[in-house]
């Protein structure tokens, strides 16, 4: 029916959107950050547990579309016991390939991003999760925007 | 009202939503994600008839030069056709006299001179500014950036329900002595609420209140006349009503621009200027510092021509049919929240489908062609009350037909479908 967007809208992400994993408050949290889109005003808080440069566990909450959502599901199922260097290292990949559409092959799950670059406004909703766990780990206390 | 006011008459213009009339937007035809555009997203900006992107075209070939200064024919030509277009929108808005309109670059200019300009100089501290729930960004920030200054304190007249409508029997509650400024929208942009303006503007006026009325959504969807409103201020955008981007107006009573001090300074703004001292330009161009938008203007007069030509009345008629008409067949959509008034409302409607996100509804619409607004529509504060983030919204305007209607409600049916894989 709409084939154009099958790509964009695959069933991995409407199934992700609807019922998000690990989509709670986290008991415990040692490391929270806020990502905010100013546009259409979704936000989006990650809860993170570290130890050390580990992330033990890892949960969401937060209303936006189904792009960000699904986004932010997979992102935690993704970075749970990864260190910090290896999330940055993923961070770097995933922008590449919803930016460019490129590298999904070796992105496992993640690859049903793939066809957000064919959609540029809706490249900051996939994104913005991503930010703002970069800003968690990273130890930044203000939230972040995708207009920044 | 309007009709009485209009420009020079075109000899049978064509029909509201007619073929002949949408020739008139070159923008129209075309083709957009493989879908013939249709275009649904007129309160946020309207399309350009092509007497209006002529008039550009034609000023910057022939007249271009600045304004009020150059005595040779260029300028000559450029000041006449600035003022030319100031006695227009005077006539369009039926102002007793033509220095009651300052040009701005629209109405959130406009909002900002009144809460700068006005306001530091006449709200004081403990006073209250008065808006109402339904107002869009521009008419709030400025006011709170005031109330700050001054120290003075918010108050806002609530949304009665959910059909959108604004507590009347609050008003007088609300207008209380320390009031010194009510300031609202005449048509919500994001409920499609179309506000008693007049009823309003008397119960402020009773108390003695300063009214200020956002325009933005009324003034090219029907006839406005500010002495019938009997407003203070009024503020509004050119292009939202065929015009070019970049120009508008505020509209003041003669004795409030008079008592307010300058805007911003700079050239034209002055009588004289001393190293220590300058003194102020008469109305209207105490507000309007440096070179204006002079090619603005003659677009926006091209504009009001036009709207007078195909009949504001007409417009106002039609935009209400095919806002009901949208309303009427959304709500046979199962899963569909609508948002504002049942009846009355203006050529806009907002709502959501089962729990689809606004953004992806309107990203999937724009696959077939179709332009709508997702989003929070600058109204933050009343999607909080709503308990929503955002809202899809199909605002329309008179080169708009019911078959697009039919069309947008097919590629909803398609939406949900597609959502409910």
């Amino acid at each position: 029916m709409f084939d154009d967007l099958n790509d964009l809208y695959q069933q991995v992400i409407l199934d992700h959107s609807r019922s998000p994993r690990n989509f709670r408050e986290l008991e415990g949290a040692n490391c929270t950050a806020q990502g905010h889109n100013p546009l259409c005003g979704d936000n989006v808080t990650l809860y993170l547990i570290m130890e050390g440069d580990t992330i033990r566990e890892i949960s969401f909450q937060g209303s936006g579309c189904a792009i960000s959502k699904a986004s932010a599901s997979i992102l935690t199922e993704s970075l749970k016991g990864r260190s910090k260097q290896e999330a940055e290292a993923l961070f770097a990949r995933v922008h590449d390939m919803v930016t460019t559409g490129k590298g999904g092959s070796e992105m496992g799950k993640l690859a049903v991003f793939a066809g957000v670059y064919k959609f540029p406004a809706r490249v900051k909703c996939a994104i913005l999760p991503w930010h703002a766990v970069l800003s968690a780990i990273e130890g930044r206390s203000e939230p972040v925007s995708t207009e920044s | 009202m309007s009709e009485a006011h209009a420009g020079p008459e075109k000899t049978n213009p064509p029909a509201v939503g007619s073929e002949a009339l949408r020739r008139d937007f070159p923008i129209l035809d075309q083709i957009v994600n493989r879908n013939p555009l249709i275009y649904l997203d007129n309160a946020a900006t309207t399309q350009k008839p092509r007497v209006v992107i002529d008039a550009l075209r034609n000023y910057y070939e022939r007249d271009n030069a600045n304004v009020h200064r150059g005595v040779h024919e260029l300028s000559n030509r450029s000041s006449a056709a600035y003022e030319r277009g100031r006695e227009r929108a005077a006539r369009f808005i039926h102002a007793k006299r033509s220095s009651e309109v300052i040009f701005t670059r629209g109405t959130t200019e406009s909002i900002n001179l009144v809460a700068q300009a006005w306001g530091t100089a006449h709200v004081k501290q403990g006073d209250t500014i008065l808006l109402t729930d339904m107002e869009h960004h521009s008419n709030i920030v400025p006011w709170q950036l005031l109330a700050e200054r001054v120290g003075a304190r918010m108050a806002y007249l609530p949304v009665a329900d959910d059909r959108g409508l604004l507590d009347l029997n609050q008003l007088d509650q609300k207008l209380t002595s320390d009031v010194r400024v009510f300031a609202f929208t005449h048509v919500s942009n994001s409920l499609g609420t179309v506000n008693p303006a007049r009823e309003f503007c008397r119960r402020a006026r009773a108390r003695g209140i300063t009214t200020v009325v956002d325009a933005a959504q009324s003034i090219g969807h029907g006839p406005i006349d500010v002495q019938e409103l009997d407003c203070d201020f009024l503020a509004f955008s050119g292009h939202k009503m065929c015009g070019p981007t970049g120009i508008g107006g505020l509209y003041g009573r003669h004795e409030l621009l008079e008592a307010t001090p300058p805007y911003q300074g700079g050239g034209d703004m002055i009588a004289t200027v001393g190293f220590e001292k300058s003194t102020w330009n008469q109305l209207p161009h105490k507000f309007e510092a440096g070179t204006p938008n002079i090619a603005g203007v003659v677009g926006l007069h091209a504009a009001m021509d036009y709207l007078d030509a195909i009949g504001r009345s007409n417009i106002a008629r039609y935009d209400h049919e095919l806002g009901a008409h949208a309303y009427e067949e959304l709500s046979r959509l199962k899963g569909i929240r609508l948002f504002g008034p049942h009846i009355g409302r203006a050529g806009l409607v907002s709502f959501l489908l089962n729990d689809v996100h606004a953004h992806d509804l309107v990203t999937v619409a724009d696959q077939r062609g179709i332009a709508l607004r997702g989003g929070h529509h600058c109204n933050q504060p009343l999607m909080n009350k709503l308990g929503v983030v955002s809202t899809a919204r199909a605002s329309f305007y008179f080169y708009n037909t019911h078959q697009e209607i039919e069309r947008l409600i097919e590629v909803l049916r398609e939406i949900q479908k597609f959502f409910d894989r």
